[in-house]
């Protein structure tokens, strides 16, 4: 205030903030920008295409990989094969959510008598975390079904379900817990002083502000996990990229994994902006919180 | 009086240092004690060892006669009897106001839901916080925020009430509705062990004031005396502190 005197002496249109210059030249500041972004994309990928395209082999990739007769004909097939994919991931996620909570929760309750399943808490995620998706997929996927084990189904389907299970909760229980620490100390205090047993105070005060804290993350492992089931056409599951592997094979014709791409493309990029804008719903509710 | 709460020998070390020695203290029903010293003196760890929050390694501690870790109080009757509220509130912000205070009642000790809220309510209002137990914790002013914490603590109705520098994070502005509100629990009856900073709330409120110095208490008495005429060097040198600090 001191640095502006005049402000304080100059009544009040002098106190109000400038109003926002909207009226003249309000559309050319709209429109300007998006016209220059339009124009250096166009000049970039026209470059690019260009590029591609003044490659002396480029006509017989694009018709061995931009065939539209052959993108037509694997269409039906991959399209089926998506779906595959699709519930593959739905099923793991919710899996996936549940065991990794699992996880975190025993690794972070504090009583001496959960010392013995923190500690298989912590060697489970050290093994899981450190074995790539793809060899879990093919160990599980190629032996369990091997073993014949009673009562168990031995599709490859289920076992490489349960390998991506496996291998993506280890990574969950990280983020949830890293949530879970987040939650100030204070809370635990409260709670506790109150009267609640630890279970209590993980389930009524800390686990809803945890899950709260990490859901950005959780919504970019969603979105990860979603191309990640594509793993699973290693060990012969019928989905969309081993749809399109079976074209390529029967045609010698690659279009058919792009239709493949295209249709992860369709699901992941609307996922993938729906993460964006929980971030951004979840710092405005932060911001909000510190105001 | 009869006595409500004994401390006999209490020790507690964190990481191997010492933070309270061998610490007497007994607090007489409707008795209000404050424990006044430097920070890292003790007291934060000396209120928390009666409701247990902080275990102590050595001596022990009686709430009525029974030891708080004994059999009598079960796994939660003595968090039925004892509340404390919190320099920082730690309030849970993702439960409204109504529900951070019929948390405890409901999930700890069985308390019918409509009969939990009929409670809260008229405490609430009596605590002129009646038109926010819909409001979520962070909507709140510091010092209302503080007000839902005292009338948290106060759901299961206690009869002892630990306060922990409730004043300490507050605005000025705002220190006094709380204090009042104290002040008022103290007219109705109610055992407070009170950590704070605040020497002319102490002086005022007080029955009897501790000073805590290192992990002891170095002297005690009732206000007007031990402010008056404290007769130990540390405590008059931690007196002479705070007057420099113009808050005596």
């Amino acid at each position: 205030m001191s640095l502006r005197p005049d402000a304080d002496a100059g009544g009040a249109p002098a106190r109000r903030p400038l109003p926002p210059r909207r009226r003249r030249g309000g559309w050319r500041a709209a429109v300007v920008p998006g016209v220059i972004s339009l124009a250096s994309l166009a000049a970039v990928f026209g470059a690019l295409g260009w590029w591609i395209g003044s490659a002396e082999q480029w006509p017989r990739i694009r018709l061995q990989f931009f065939n539209l007769e052959a993108m037509q004909a694997s269409f039906p097939r991959v399209l089926q094969g998506f779906w595959v994919s699709m519930r593959i991931w739905v099923t793991a996620l919710v899996f996936i959510a549940l065991w990794a909570l699992v996880l975190a929760v025993l690794r972070s309750l504090r009583a001496p008598w959960f010392l013995p399943f923190r500690l298989m808490v912590v060697i489970y995620i050290d093994i899981f975390r450190g074995i790539p998706a793809l060899l879990l997929v093919l160990l599980f996927g190629f032996g369990i079904p091997a073993l014949n084990l009673p009562g168990l189904p031995n599709s490859g389907l289920f076992w490489g379900t349960v390998a991506m299970v496996v291998c993506y909760s280890a990574y969950v229980a990280e983020i949830y817990r890293s949530g879970i620490d987040a939650v100030h100390e204070g809370q635990w205090a409260a709670a506790k002083a109150l009267g609640l047993s630890e279970w209590q105070t993980m389930l009524y005060a800390i686990l809803p502000q945890a899950l709260r804290n990490v859901l950005p993350a959780l919504m970019n492992i969603v979105v990860a996990l979603q191309k990640d089931v594509a793993l699973l056409s290693v060990i012969g599951v019928r989905d969309a990229v081993r749809e399109a592997q079976i074209y390529t094979a029967q045609t010698f014709n690659y279009s058919s994994l792009i239709v493949a791409a295209g249709l992860f493309m369709l699901a992941t990029i609307p996922m993938a902006r729906l993460a964006d804008w929980v971030t951004r719903a979840d710092r405005a509710r932060r911001l909000q919180g510190a105001g | 009086m009869a006595e409500r709460i004994r401390l006999e020998g209490v020790g507690k070390s964190f990481a191997g240092r010492r933070v309270l020695d061998a610490v007497d203290l007994s607090v007489a029903a409707h008795e209000v004690v404050c424990l006044i010293g430097a920070s890292g003196s003790g007291k934060s760890t000396l209120l928390r060892c009666i409701n247990r929050l902080v275990e102590a390694d050595e001596g022990r501690i009686l709430l009525d006669g029974e030891p708080v870790d004994g059999p009598a109080f079960g796994r939660t009757g003595l968090q039925r009897r004892i509340g404390i509220v919190f320099q920082s509130y730690n309030l849970f912000p993702h439960m409204t106001v109504l529900g951070n205070v019929t948390l405890a009642p409901r999930r700890v000790h069985g308390v019918p839901r409509a009969e939990a809220e009929a409670t809260a309510h008229r405490l609430l209002a009596e605590f002129g916080m009646a038109e926010f137990a819909g409001s979520y914790p962070e909507r709140l002013s510091g010092g209302q925020q503080q007000r839902v914490a005292i009338v948290r603590a106060l759901a299961t109705g206690p009869d002892v009430l630990l306060l922990d520098e409730v004043t300490a994070a507050l605005d000025p502005e705002l220190i006094g509705e709380v204090l009042r509100i104290v002040r008022g629990l103290k007219d109705a009856g109610m055992t407070m062990v009170v950590v704070t900073h605040e020497m002319g709330f102490a002086r005022d409120v007080a029955d009897r004031v501790c000073f805590l110095d290192a992990g002891r208490i170095v002297e005690s008495g009732p206000p007007a005396a031990l402010f008056g005429a404290p007769e130990h060097p540390r405590t008059r040198r931690f007196l002479q502190r705070i007057m420099d600090a113009g808050r005596l």
